[in-house]
Order: structure tokens, then C-alpha cells, then sequence
């Protein structure tokens, strides 16, 4: 199956580029969080959000209405962080799901790891775990799912990149009824409504003390996946290929998977299940940097971040009530994928 | 000396049948050593052994005086390289980014290529001459210019041996005899090389060592002018051949006399 993605040298002139690049993507980032901030059905001007920020940072006080700082700071600032780090933790792991798998097909929620993380959420929150080890669990059920997804093609001895979507599918299928049974036994009152919410990929009840308990994992996964993102090309040749090359293929495979399913899990944990996010954009960063890792992390951290902002946003915003975020990943993301394929068939042979 | 394999064994499963039966080969430094055989003798297994990417059931390999099976991956990489048949990989990668991968050995795991590496890269391509190919995708390039990327990237993993799986498939024949050429030049510079192929003609103009498997799994070793005979040829490959001095080439050539019917010959 070959979907074949164009690349550039690394060369001063490409770096320059690729710099300039990621420069405006961070200024169109800086942007959409202002915007973010700023819209709704409590309109901010875009000074009075940036003043009540500052002023809170350095503890100075203002003298606008307090209704006015409580919208900023405690929904919508609270939000928007959320919105960046799970928009961006799920590009980063479907972009190294990819490189890793050597297969452009696969994302976080095709190889089962979102819905294996929502049943451990699940599971957590039915046991009245209190929530760091709703993390833990979410961890875990990812991380189980990804190595059943693994272990099929393994075991009917098939290498096939086709193979292992259709493993992925099996594992999916298999945590969908597994959720569809944890929700029959729920309680209809109290737990029933939250593992729902977790299904569904929603932000709309999201605490800035969720957000810092999974800050930390998100910031050290990217950073470990970004310092080895080189590493990701060499492994994406082929785990022979790598292996003549130096690679410690087993090493590689266990961080990087590791570290995408916990950016996977940490998300699914503040925000649900949300699709397409980390099949698209590390498809769309592509187009834009070339297929290297050490240029496609980062863009597609940017540029998920981005997307994610702008999807929340729209859901909170065009409404009465409030959008499902798979919806709206949901209606943007297929058509999206559809026309990419569209687009990479011309570069067939 | 770069390689001393001693008293080699494989079987790919337990109980199956057996692929190299104690075999013993060795490779002085500066070398050319090319591996025949039939169709499953080993050929690839043994290359395959001697890049550390198949564990034998018993013998020893040793590289640089040193056992294989305990040195690491990165220490064998920094002094092997492997040329295996081209493939497409999934995604376009530049060949100059293609190229730069063969300095991983050099390169620590959560470290990337610096400015010396991509020079590197660039000298070996300059080196044979395939320099313009640097910003092209290596998915969008041909078979024969993939080879040449191929050897470059195992030049810029600064080796003592390369070793080539089949290095002439899948080209045209020009491009068999281009990439051969360039086989010989690495020689000329200094690295010890092994080669697997199909062809006894190719062992022949390569010239150095042959090592010949046949289908048990035996291993002969020696020069390839005289270990490289007519009855040996016919009955390894199990058809008739003639090994005749060609004096207008100057050298011995293996040809096919006039087509028969293979299926009447098997009855």
C-alpha cells in the first residue's frame, strides 16, 4: 500500500524555511488562542483578555467586572490550554504511530489505543478511583489495546500494512462492545453520564486541575519522542534495514510506542475520545514539511494544537447547546482524509 | 582479518532442514569474496549471519577478531555495512536525507545528524556521481540510481566490509554491469566486500574469492579462477554450461550452449 509523501534535504536553505514555517504556525496558534479566549456568549475584547492574563500572572489587580476575569480565567483559559495540549498530543503519537508502523494509515484511534484508553478511564471511574488513576488506567487499557492490534498480524505471520488496520478494526470492534457492557452495568445516576462523556470527546466540563495532572506526562512524552524523532526515520525503513544500520529497533519501538500511548491516554483523560485528529493532521503536516520526523513532530504538534482550538471553539460556539468534539473532527477530518488520498494517488507509481 | 566464520550452522526452524551445514569461511582485509549457489542453498543466509541479522545455531563468527555475538548492534553497523535489495520504502525521503542514515551507527538515540554528517552524505554521493540525485525522493528514482543511493549510504557508515545481497536483481543489464564496476572501485578504495549472486559470470569478472554453497549446505572456499570449474558449475546448478576462455576479453566467461527443452531433460 504506498502513499508516498514528499520530502526535503537538510540544508540551511530547508532549515530556514521549516523554521519560518513553524514560526507562523506559532503565531497563527497565538492567534487562535486569543480568538478563543475572546468568543462566545460572553464576548472579551482580545486587550481585556491578554490584561486580565498578565494581571493574574503577576497578581495585579484590575478593574474589570469580576464576571469578566471568571469567564476568561476559569472557563475559557482553562479550556483553550486543554484544547492545545489535546490537539497536539494526539497529532505527535498518530504522526509517530505512523513513522514507527511504516504505515500512513494508522492513528491513535485505529490501532485501538483511544478506545482502550476510554475503557480504562471507564473502568477507573466505575471502581470510584480517584483520578490520577483514571490516567493510570487509561495508560494501561491503551497501551493493552496496541499490543493486541500488534500481536494479530504477528501471529498469522503477515506484514502487511492492510493487515494491521484491520487488526485495529478487530481490537476496536472488541473495546466497543467491552464499553457498551462497562456502560450496561454503570450506575444510570451518577456514573452512566461520565463514562458517556468520555466516549463522546467533550471539554466542555474540564478542570484546570485535570489539565496539570496531565500536563506533566504530555510535556515529557513529546519531549522524549521529539529528541528521538530522527531515530523514528531510520526505524520507519524497516526493522531490518534499521537493525544493519545500529538502530536498536526493540528500544525505539517500546519508548516511542510508550510514549504515544501515554499522549493518547492523557488525552482520552481530559477529553474522550476524539477521531481523526491523529490521522489527518499528521497527513496534512506532511504536505507541508516533507515526511522527516525531526520537522514532522513538530508541525504536527502545531498544527494539531491549532485544529483542536479551532474545532473547540466552533463547538462551544455555534450552537444553543454544545457539539460533540468527534462531530465536528468527524465532518471536517473525512472528507479531508478523503481528498488527501485524493491528492497522494497522483504520486503513485 | 575482517571475518573468520568457523563451523557455521542454521536452520531457520527446529527440525527443518538444515541451511548452512558447518560452515567455515574467512575474509582477509581488502578482499572480494562473492557467495554461489542455487536457488535456497543459503546464499542470503550466510550474508545474512555474517550482517548479524540471523543468529546461527552454532559456530562462531568473528568479526575483526572479535566475537559477533558479543558485540552490539552499533558496534557491528560501525564496521559492517549492509547492501540489501532495493525496496521502496513508505515515505519519500530526499536520497541526501537517505543518505545521511547510514551515519546512524555514529549517532547517539536521542541525538540527530549535524553538519559534518549531511558533508559526509554529500562527498559520498559527489563520489559516485550521483550528486544531482541529492534533493530528488528516493521513492521517485530508479531502480538502478536506488542501488547507487544504497552504496552511498554504506559508504557514509564508514565500514572495513560492505556487503551486497544480490546487488545485480532486479536491474537491466547495463545497470548490473555499472553497479559491478562500482563494487570493484569500492575494493580499489580499501573496503573488503562480499557479494551474493546468481550469476557465475559475475563472480568471474569480480575475480578474489568464491564461496560456493551448494544444495546440503556444503561451503567451498578459494580462489574463483579455480574453484570455479565447468563440472562444478553443472553440477551445482544442474544444467549444462561451458566455462571457455574468451581471448578477445582475455578472461574465462560461463555461457549456455543452444537452448534445450527443460522438461524433456527432467524426465
Amino acid at each position: 500500500m504506498g502513499l508516498r509523501l514528499r520530502g526535503g534535504p537538510i540544508e540551511s536553505k530547508e532549515k530556514r524555511r521549516i523554521r519560518s514555517i513553524n514560526l507562523m504556525f506559532v503565531l497563527v496558534l497565538t492567534a487562535a488562542v486569543l480568538f478563543s479566549l475572546c468568543v462566545g456568549k460572553y464576548p472579551v475584547t482580545p486587550i481585556e483578555s491578554v490584561e486580565i492574563i498578565v494581571s493574574n500572572i503577576f497578581g495585579i489587580t484590575g478593574n474589570w467586572e469580576p464576571m469578566t476575569e471568571s469567564v476568561v480565567m476559569k472557563l475559557r483559559l482553562t479550556r483553550t490550554i486543554a484544547a492545545v495540549l489535546v490537539g497536539s498530543s494526539l497529532a505527535v503519537s498518530g504522526a509517530t504511530y505512523q513513522g514507527i508502523f511504516r504505515n500512513p494509515l494508522v492513528s491513535p484511534d485505529l490501532l485501538g489505543v483511544s478506545s482502550g484508553a476510554c475503557i480504562g478511564a471507564a473502568i477507573a471511574i466505575l471502581m470510584a478511583l480517584p483520578s490520577g488513576y483514571i490516567q493510570l488506567f487509561a495508560f494501561c487499557g491503551g497501551l493493552l489495546a496496541v499490543t493486541i492490534t500488534l500481536l494479530i498480524p504477528r501471529m498469522i505471520r503477515s506484514d502487511s500494512n492492510l493487515m494491521l488496520v484491520l487488526s485495529g478494526i478487530i481490537v476496536g470492534g472488541l473495546m466497543s462492545s467491552i464499553m457498551g457492557f462497562i456502560k450496561y452495568t454503570a450506575d444510570p445516576d451518577t456514573q452512566l453520564a461520565a463514562i458517556t462523556y468520555w466516549q463522546m470527546g467533550s471539554l466542555s466540563y474540564i478542570k484546570m486541575t485535570s489539565v496539570l495532572s496531565i500536563l506533566p506526562t504530555i510535556v515529557v512524552s513529546m519531549i522524549i519522542l521529539f529528541a528521538m524523532s530522527w531515530w523514528i526515520d531510520i526505524v520507519s525503513l524497516g526493522e531490518k534495514e534499521a537493525k544493519t544500520l545500529g538502530a536498536n529497533v526493540r528500544a525505539i519501538l517500546y519508548v516511542a510506542i510508550a510514549c504515544s500511548t501515554l499522549l493518547t491516554a492523557s488525552s482520552v483523560c481530559i477529553a474522550g475520545t476524539i477521531g481523526w485528529v491523529g490521522l489527518v493532521i499528521p497527513h496534512f503536516a506532511r504536505l507541508i514539511v516533507g515526511p522527516d520526523n525531526t520537522k514532522l513532530l513538530p508541525a504536527a504538534c502545531l498544527i494539531g494544537a491549532i485544529f483542536l482550538l479551532l474545532v473547540d471553539t466552533a463547538a462551544r460556539t455555534i450552537g444553543s447547546a454544545e457539539l460533540p468534539l468527534s462531530i465536528l473532527t468527524g465532518i471536517i477530518g473525512a472528507p479531508f482524509y478523503a481528498w488527501l488520498l485524493y491528492k497522494q494517488r497522483m504520486r503513485l507509481q | 582479518m575482517i571475518y573468520d566464520v568457523k563451523n557455521l550452522c542454521f536452520k531457520y526452524t527446529a527440525g527443518g532442514r538444515t541451511i548452512l551445514k558447518d560452515a567455515s569461511v574467512t575474509l582477509q582485509e581488502g578482499e572480494i569474496m562473492s557467495i554461489l549457489g542455487p536457488n535456497g542453498a543459503g546464499k542470503s543466509t550466510l550474508l545474512n549471519c555474517m550482517a548479524n541479522l540471523l543468529k546461527p545455531d552454532s559456530g562462531e563468527i568473528y568479526l575483526c577478531g572479535r566475537k559477533m555475538r558479543e558485540m552490539g548492534i552499533k558496534e557491528v553497523a560501525g564496521c559492517v555495512s549492509y547492501v540489501q535489495q532495493t525496496h521502496t520504502p513508505t515515505f519519500a525521503y530526499t536520497v541526501l536525507n537517505f543518505v545521511i542514515m547510514g551515519r546512524a551507527p555514529k549517532i547517539g538515540m536521542f541525538r540527530k545528524p549535524k553538519t559534518p554528517d549531511v558533508q559526509a552524505a554529500r562527498d559520498a554521493l559527489e563520489i559516485l556521481g550521483i550528486a544531482h540525485l541529492a534533493e530528488k525522493p528516493y521513492t521517485e528514482i530508479s531502480g538502478g540510481e536506488r542501488q547507487q543511493v544504497i552504496i552511498a549510504r554504506a559508504i557514509v557508515q564508514e565500514p572495513k566490509v560492505i556487503l551486497f545481497d544480490e546487488p545485480t536483481a532486479h536491474l537491466d543489464y547495463g545497470n548490473q554491469f555499472r553497479i559491478l564496476g562500482m563494487i570493484k572501485i569500492m575494493q580499489d578504495r580499501g573496503y573488503s566486500i562480499i557479494i551474493t549472486t546468481h550469476n557465475p559470470d559475475h563472480a568471474l569478472l569480480l575475480g578474489g574469492t568464491a564461496a560456493i554453497i551448494d544444495r546440503n549446505g556444503q561451503l567451498d572456499v578459494g580462489k574463483s579462477s579455480e574453484i570455479i570449474t565447468e563440472e562444478r558449475l553443472k553440477k551445482l546448478y544442474n544444467t549444462e554450461l561451458r566455462l571457455l576462455p574468451i581471448p578477445e576479453l582475455s578472461r574465462m566467461a560461463c555461457l549456455q550452449p543452444l537452448l534445450k527443452n527443460p522438461i524433456q531433460d527432467s524426465f
